[in-house]
């Protein structure tokens, strides 16, 4: 395995009484997407935000390409790329002049030309940052913070106050760009921004990472299926709810509704053991929006 | 954490840090200035233009100053010149320059440039050199104007009056670079830079000429930034005094301002 490229280690923040990182850790490798995920005041931008040096931990350790990002912090600004929420641009700097003036402060800096058609702003190149829209302020962002040619770059809440359609559109921007073999930490508050684009999540709320896995992993620990199906006469009473792993029942009258970890199968079979036959059978599997409920919802929240 | 180390591929540093760049900012800046119709009208022609106006306008423009020499050997808007002057000063330390740091904080660009290998003291350091530009151009075309359209009388003391604007406009810039330092938003830098504005106008005589006021009103203009200023460009222009006093004046509101500017800046 590869030396980390972000490595976290029982990092603490507080800010007066309240106590904004309690206690993370985490590690990211080469080449990964991590997605940080979150309810607003988890503690996710400050997290980022001492990771990318801005600033400084209370208590623990972060190294980013072995750089301790208090003390190397020079050298950390040429290879790590911020792209920070609530960070505009001058008015009246058009795109093209943007990209071409932050382009003169690195050692080895990407082609301006290049990124601006990468992030499909080509027919914007001449316009002001005031006269985009914010799909297209976003993805100026995004090129700031890749104009270094960094090999690691933070985007905090990439697509928060998008519509729809801008928000897919820079989802496919960081689809390219994860091509480029940047290493990418993604803050955000959409569970389906993360399920499209990170290899890896980690949840944090109340200043902890509460859980941590693939995508998928971490919806199968959640509810993990929902199955739908009606049957000709009304079950026993007591049937379903019985089968191991079964959270809840709601019926109305002939029609079910079954949530559990893995259970289609096994409510199939009690269904035909009864002498039914499930019809209009459906199954669901969770998403990673129901494992954030429940892990958030029913998690341990000591703080 | 002992086996983590990641190979550094060598780049070379410090290229944020090169007259280049602060070369491509400073142009960046001024670009951005030139984009904006009421700072290029206050900050570059509003000098020019009030001072030919009211020598055009005004009937006391062609009389003499004042009473008694000096004075009574100048015309009015001769003497009203050195004022205009020190307006300029203020125009741009009070007025361009605070607000436009003050909107760069307030949106996260100075944030944002934290981010980047760029210090950011270097987005200060080139607002300053386009303001001072924007302020040379406008003292030039407002000392043109006047000779060419009023017959304005040419300093006594040229290096005098030199060495003062220079002074002057170190003074004023470190006293709006404080409150460029310290703003949270574009309104408070426009509120306080337009206070301080206004009340120094008062004291460089914009209002109503300094020799004119009472003693008290001077004794007290001499200590201000653009009071002093104003004075100090006077006794270049007509007076034939060296304004030791005033350029004393003008070094300590430098070396008081510029040291506390730099220790109150806040980036966010």
């Amino acid at each position: 395995m590869t030396a980390p490229v972000i490595e976290v280690a029982g990092l603490r923040k507080t800010y007066g009484p309240k106590v904004a990182v309690d206690d993370v850790s985490l590690v990211v490798g080469r080449g990964e997407i991590v997605g940080i995920l979150g309810p607003n005041g988890a503690g996710k931008t400050t997290t980022v935000e001492c990771i990318g040096g801005l600033r400084v931990p209370d208590a623990g350790t972060v190294r980013v390409l072995g750089l301790d990002p208090r003390h190397d912090r020079a050298a950390l600004r040429e290879r790590l790329g911020l792209q920070l929420q609530e960070s505009e641009m001058p008015a009246k700097i058009t795109v093209r002049e943007a990209l071409d003036l932050y382009a003169t402060f690195y050692a080895n800096p990407a082609d301006p030309g290049e990124l601006i058609r990468d992030l499909g702003l080509a027919d914007r190149a001449t316009t002001q940052f005031r006269r985009l829209s914010g799909g297209q302020k976003q993805r100026l962002s995004v090129a700031l913070a890749l104009v270094g040619n960094p090999e690691v770059a933070i985007l905090d809440e990439l697509t928060t106050g998008l519509d729809p359609q801008a928000r897919r559109e820079t989802w496919g921007v960081i689809e390219r760009i994860r091509e480029r073999g940047v290493t990418i930490l993604l803050v955000t508050h959409f569970m389906e921004e993360a399920e499209r684009l990170a290899d890896r999540v980690l949840l944090i709320d109340a200043g902890k990472v509460v859980a941590e896995g693939t995508p998928a992993q971490l919806a199968a620990r959640a509810t993990a299926q929902t199955v739908r199906f009606s049957t000709a006469e009304p079950l026993p009473a007591g049937l379903l709810e019985q089968i191991p792993g079964v959270a809840a029942v709601t019926g109305d009258g002939t029609d079910y509704e079954v949530r559990g970890a893995e259970v289609a199968v096994d409510v199939v079979l009690a269904v035909t053991g009864a002498g039914l036959r499930p019809q209009h059978l459906r199954v669901e599997q969770g998403s990673l929006e129901e494992a954030f409920v429940s892990i958030v919802g029913n998690g341990p929240k000591e703080a | 954490m002992t086996a983590t180390t990641t190979g550094r591929p060598a780049r070379p540093a410090g290229t944020a840090r090169s007259a280049r760049v602060l070369a491509a900012v400073t142009v960046s800046e001024g670009r951005l200035y030139l984009r904006e119709p009421a700072a290029v009208f206050f900050g570059l022609f509003f000098p020019a233009v009030l001072l030919v106006a009211l020598g055009l306008l005004m009937p006391w423009a062609k009389e003499p100053f004042g009473e008694a020499p000096p004075l009574s050997e100048i015309t009015a808007i001769t003497g009203y010149t050195p004022i205009v002057l020190a307006l300029a000063i203020g125009t741009v330390a009070y007025t361009t320059f605070p607000p436009t740091m003050g909107t760069y904080r307030e949106k996260g660009v100075l944030r944002r440039l934290s981010t980047t290998p760029l210090p950011p003291s270097r987005m200060l350091t080139a607002q300053l050199l386009v303001n001072l530009g924007m302020l040379v151009v406008a003292s030039a075309l407002a000392v043109v104007g006047g000779a060419v359209v009023l017959g304005v009388t040419m300093p006594r003391d040229p290096l005098v009056v030199l060495l003062v604007f220079v002074v002057a406009a170190a003074a004023n810039m470190a006293v709006g670079a404080l409150i460029a330092a310290v703003v949270p938003n574009q309104g408070a830098a426009t509120g306080a830079g337009m206070l301080t504005y206004m009340t120094s106008l008062f004291f460089a005589g914009v209002w109503f000429p300094l020799p004119l006021m009472p003693e008290v009103v001077q004794t007290i203009s001499r200590y201000t930034p653009l009071g002093a200023a104003s004075q100090a460009l006077a006794a270049g222009w007509y007076e034939g005094r060296f304004p030791g006093v005033e350029l004393a004046v003008m070094a300590a509101w430098t070396l008081v301002m510029v040291p506390l500017a730099a220790r109150l800046f806040r980036w966010t």
